[in-house]
């Protein structure tokens, strides 16, 4: 028997990390200093939309989303801020940002030279992958070609400038979120790194040498589902492939260039608002399933909160998932030994089995011409709308068991979320004032000058050519904001926007009851003379495009006329839409928090263009008392993760136009 | 007025029509709308209404109507986005209806053709509707032409996209001025259009994707060479072929001039009412024939007795003249299955 003394030696833990930041710098500063003394050994900033799209926190397309799902950063002051009293040279930080990871790396460089830590010091990771951002996030902003060039700028640099951060975090994640199959996250996530490696073999001052850096560079950003077992062998899966590509498509031989290294974050797409308290077991499990095969075990871990799916964690929730990863790491057993899979014939076949076809899945997106042209012809979308409405399809038949959702839903109420436990993290409406006051404050303070010359100079460099990182890192340092940076980037590359994927989408098989609900379209048709036309759209900033694709899907497979306006619009546009196209309907989609301010102004404007009789239905993480609010401000229904079954809601929606065209 | 209406319909309703009407020739936003759900409305008691309005806009078509055509994936959408853009530029106003070819046995459709057009051409003077093919697979639906009618009444320019499958293109010059053809190079297409005899009715060329270098130049001398030898719908004019990148934005401007010239071409030439008035002969032609069949139409006479009947009052609209053709074929049906009715056939 082992006696505590005599306890085999264990292995280094994986990172433990939180994806956390909200309302301004300075309360996320705190929350990740309260969570590195809790044992949190790095941190994992996640910014609010505007800043990851390119807006400064006053453009009217910020309006209700500063400071909702992240930190708004808009100059180096807040930078500044959020890493006050947090020595860069000793953090590793992960950055969740792509469109804008440029910018962001260069404020971060700028910060750590204020701290008089130089960047070659800094350690961590720019998520800086916009395929993902094409085909799921939606944060993309540039064109495809131009966001290769800044990201193959930002690899370039750094692996000569600041050689241990982690230029690029090809993300997976998001490809599952957006219901990826196991096999489609394996080779998507392939042809994405390969899309960008190519690019960067290309330049002509990276060499041999070089390329195998950059090769060892490149990281990944995993999901683990609940499908435990299957996401062990997928990682295992990719293991094999990575090595493979750098042997034979790039010609690295340096083993240690050659390990796939790579992050998660355990899946959220899984997590239900019904029975929410169930979460804390799935989260658990996902992080067992990333961890348990040290062949294939992540380099570090962030675990969702289990409140995720009702609205934004508390510390407390956020203390819960670190919890979680330190039982794992330092109660168990689980660092103590070697890998417990190797010579497992069931994990070996069923590891040979996701290589193949990911290989073949590979192949095909690579014969077309790669990620950006499977990006640009909507086919990866389309395979992965394909693969989300199959996911729902087998949820709303029961083929697919999610306990509490669709099987096992008697319970008692949960004390978690009882009135007055106040479940959620409110963020304070008035962060969004106060830091429009603060960035004035800011642009007040600085050297116009200076600003203006950094932002010509930057204008120059991109135009001829040269890399991106120094001219951004001065303009760091000049006082530049986030926004006009941002906005030079937009003049010389244009903005893009990506198709949506659901065109293609196959009609399901349908059941008796969207059969049901195809009647009664029909027979409303027939009363409004035309056929029932809804406009979906998704209005601000969010890119979680998902939920009100698979809505579109739907209302189509329920015999309605769909106009699929996609993400990014302001309410006027929406309004703008629905009266061009004559709908009956409007379906809007919010996944941010910020539904208050933009539904309320689609609805206040519809009035105002005499179209008040159009009934508005909205969809999102929306708490109940907003949804409430909601409701008294005149939307008809509001729908919420707890809402899976798609054919009700689309029942619902019959009800709603038919009331609103009584008499 | 020729044409006999059965259901005149009430002095009220004549007179909202007319109404509308006035508003969508004033170019009002909420008037179009209302006039584009008005005549999709196929409710029996609304039809006196739709006709009345397609009757006072009939005579108002001010704007020049565009086809725009090409196989999927040439750039359609992206170069309609560049040229709603350069448009707005020089101050058109533009009215893009987008017709989905994608028919659903369920009736749904989803629209997805909004998506791609950016922000930039999101303003005050675009006005943007799809509409689904419904029953009409793979060609236009049936309330594309009065659609065009109504929003060329409004705005000056209005396109109109299709895909290059054949039948669309024969059905969408009876209802455009102009017909541009997208290419793709080295996609194989031409040769395929070729073939089809798709490459006679386009007015202008456009060869996207020029990025692509010499197989573009390449794609663009074979067209060139393809339309001397073959068969032209004007012979008199050689149709242009440009070639420019809609991604990029080149070759946007010379496109838009090409438009231009073309619009003037076709006034000079006394051109521009003779198409539009062929193109109205063609589209009651064709309603009547989906309605009643080559055996109903046989009904009005000779193919010479119904040019005349449909061009004896050209001031009314498709629609209406339907309608009367249409009560004229029933009667005469009527007549023939009633053996001892003795004025019967």
């Amino acid at each position: 028997m082992s006696s505590i003394d005599s306890r085999p030696e264990r292995d280094r833990p994986w990172m433990f990390r939180t994806y956390s930041g909200h309302s301004s710098a300075k309360a996320s500063n705190a929350l990740y200093r309260s969570n590195l003394a809790k044992g949190q050994t790095g941190l994992s900033v996640a910014f609010d939309l505007p800043t990851q799209t390119g807006y400064d926190s006053d453009h009217p397309l910020s309006r209700g989303e500063v400071g909702k799902v992240g930190v708004p950063i808009c100059h180096i002051d807040d930078m500044q801020v959020l890493f006050d009293e947090i020595p860069l040279e000793k953090m590793n930080t992960s950055m969740t940002i792509n469109a804008t990871a440029a910018w962001l790396l260069s404020l971060y460089i700028a910060t750590a030279e204020r701290q008089g830590t130089d960047q070659s010091a800094l350690r961590g990771t720019t998520q800086n992958d916009i395929i993902t951002e094409y085909l799921s996030r939606g944060t993309f902003v540039f064109p495809p070609e131009a966001s290769m060039r800044l990201t193959s700028e930002i690899v370039s640099y750094t692996v000569d400038h600041v050689p241990n951060w982690n230029p690029m975090n090809v993300c997976s994640y998001h490809l599952q979120e957006a219901g990826a199959t196991p096999v489609q996250e394996i080779a998507y996530s392939m042809a994405n790194a390969i899309s960008i490696l190519d690019v960067v073999r290309a330049m002509p001052e990276v060499d041999d040498e070089t390329l195998s850096r950059v090769f060892g560079r490149i990281s990944f950003f995993l999901n683990a589902g609940i499908r435990f077992v299957e996401e062990m062998c997928k990682c295992r899966a990719m293991n094999q492939l990575w090595e493979e590509i750098g042997r034979d498509r790039y010609g690295i031989t340096n083993e240690k260039m050659l390990r796939l290294r790579y992050g998660v974050q355990v899946n959220s797409l899984g997590l239900t608002e019904a029975q929410p308290e169930n979460n804390i077991i799935r989260i658990a499990l996902e992080a067992l399933g990333v961890t348990l095969s040290k062949r294939a075990r992540a380099r570090s871990l962030q675990l969702p909160a289990w409140n995720e799916a009702l609205g934004l964690p508390r510390p407390w929730d956020q203390q819960l998932s670190l919890r979680t990863q330190q039982i794992l790491a330092y109660e168990t057993d689980l660092l103590e030994y070697g890998d417990l899979f190797d010579g497992s014939h069931v994990v070996e076949a069923k590891t040979a089995a996701l290589l193949e076809e990911a290989r073949a899945e590979l192949q095909s997106v690579l014969d077309m011409g790669g990620a950006v042209t499977a990006v640009e012809n909507a086919y990866m979308k389309q395979k992965l709308v394909e693969s989300q409405t199959e996911r729902l399809r087998a949820i709303e038949s029961g083929e697919m068991t999610v306990v509490g959702v669709n099987e096992y839903i008697e319970a008692v109420d949960s004390p978690l979320v009882e009135e007055g436990a106040g479940s959620i993290l409110k963020v304070d409406e008035s962060a969004e004032r106060e830091q429009i006051a603060s960035l004035e404050a800011f642009r007040n303070r600085r050297n116009a000058a200076d600003a203006a010359a950094a932002l010509k100079n930057l204008e120059d460099v991109i135009k001829n050519g040269g890399n991106i990182m120094a001219p951004s890192i001065a303009a760091a340092k000049a006082g530049v904001t986030t926004g006009e940076w941002s906005q030079i980037l937009r003049d010389v590359f244009g903005e893009y926007r990506a198709p949506t994927g659901v065109v293609a989408a196959p009609v399901a098989e349908a059941s008796e009851d969207v059969n049901q609900v195809r009647k009664r379209v029909d027979a409303l048709s027939e009363t409004l003379g035309r056929r029932l036309k809804i406009l979906v759209g998704k209005p601000g900033l969010d890119g979680h495009s998902n939920g009100a694709e698979q809505i579109a899907v739907k209302a189509r497979d329920v015999g309605m006329e769909v106009v699929y306006d996609g993400i990014r619009l302001t309410p006027q546009e929406i309004v703008q839409s629905a009266q061009d196209e004559g709908v009956h309907v409007i379906g809007l989609s919010i996944l941010s928090g910020s539904h208050g301010v933009l539904v309320t102004d689609v609805v206040e404007q519809l009035k105002d263009a005499g179209m008040g009789t159009i009934p508005v239905v909205v969809g999102g993480i929306i708490p109940d008392d907003d949804a409430e609010k909601l409701e008294a401000a005149g939307v008809r229904r509001v729908y919420t993760p707890k809402d899976f079954d798609l054919t009700r809601i689309m029942d619902e929606i019959v009800d709603v136009v038919a009331e609103s065209n009584d008499g | 007025m020729t044409a006999d209406s059965a259901n005149p319909g009430s002095r009220a309703e004549l007179e909202a029509a007319r109404k509308l009407a006035e508003r969508v020739c004033a170019g009002e936003r909420s008037a179009i709308s209302q006039a584009l759900n008005a005549v999709d409305d196929n409710r029996p008691d609304h039809r006196e209404a739709r006709l009345a309005l397609l009757d006072a806009v009939a005579s108002h078509a001010r704007g020049v109507r565009i086809g725009v055509t090409g196989a999927p994936g040439a750039g359609k959408s992206t170069l309609l986005d560049a040229l709603v853009s350069g448009l707005r530029e020089r101050d058109r106003s533009v009215g893009v209806l987008a017709v989905d070819p994608s028919s659903q046995r369920t009736g749904g459709a989803l629209l997805g053709d909004r998506m791609r057009l950016s922000s930039s051409a999101r303003d005050a003077g675009v006005f943007l509707r799809s509409l689904a093919a419904r029953d009409q697979l793979g060609g236009l639906s049936e309330v594309t032409g009065p659609s065009l009618d109504i929003l060329s009444a409004a705005l000056d320019y209005v396109f109109v996209e299709t895909v290059g499958v054949g039948q669309s293109e024969a059905q969408v010059i009876d209802v455009v001025d102009t017909l541009v053809f997208v290419a793709q190079p080295a996609a194989g297409d031409l040769i395929q259009f070729m073939k089809a005899g798709i490459l006679e009715w386009p007015d202008l060329f456009f060869v996207n994707k020029s990025d692509l270098g010499d197989v573009a130049t390449r794609a663009a001398a074979e067209l060139r060479a393809g339309l001397d030898l073959g068969q032209r719908r004007d012979p008199d004019r050689v149709p242009p072929v440009l070639t420019g990148s809609a991604r990029d934005g080149l070759g946007i401007d010379a496109l838009i001039d090409g438009l231009e010239e073309h619009t003037a071409y076709l006034a000079a030439r006394g051109l521009g009412e003779a198409r539009r008035r062929e193109g109205r002969s063609k589209r009651i032609e064709h309603a009547l024939q989906v309605r009643y069949g080559r055996f109903g139409v046989a009904k009005l006479g000779s193919a010479k007795d119904l040019a005349t009947a449909i061009e004896a009052d050209p001031s009314v609209s498709v629609d209406r003249m339907v309608d009367a053709l249409g009560r004229r074929i029933e009667r005469a049906l009527t007549r023939a299955e009633a053996p001892d009715d003795p004025r019967g056939a």
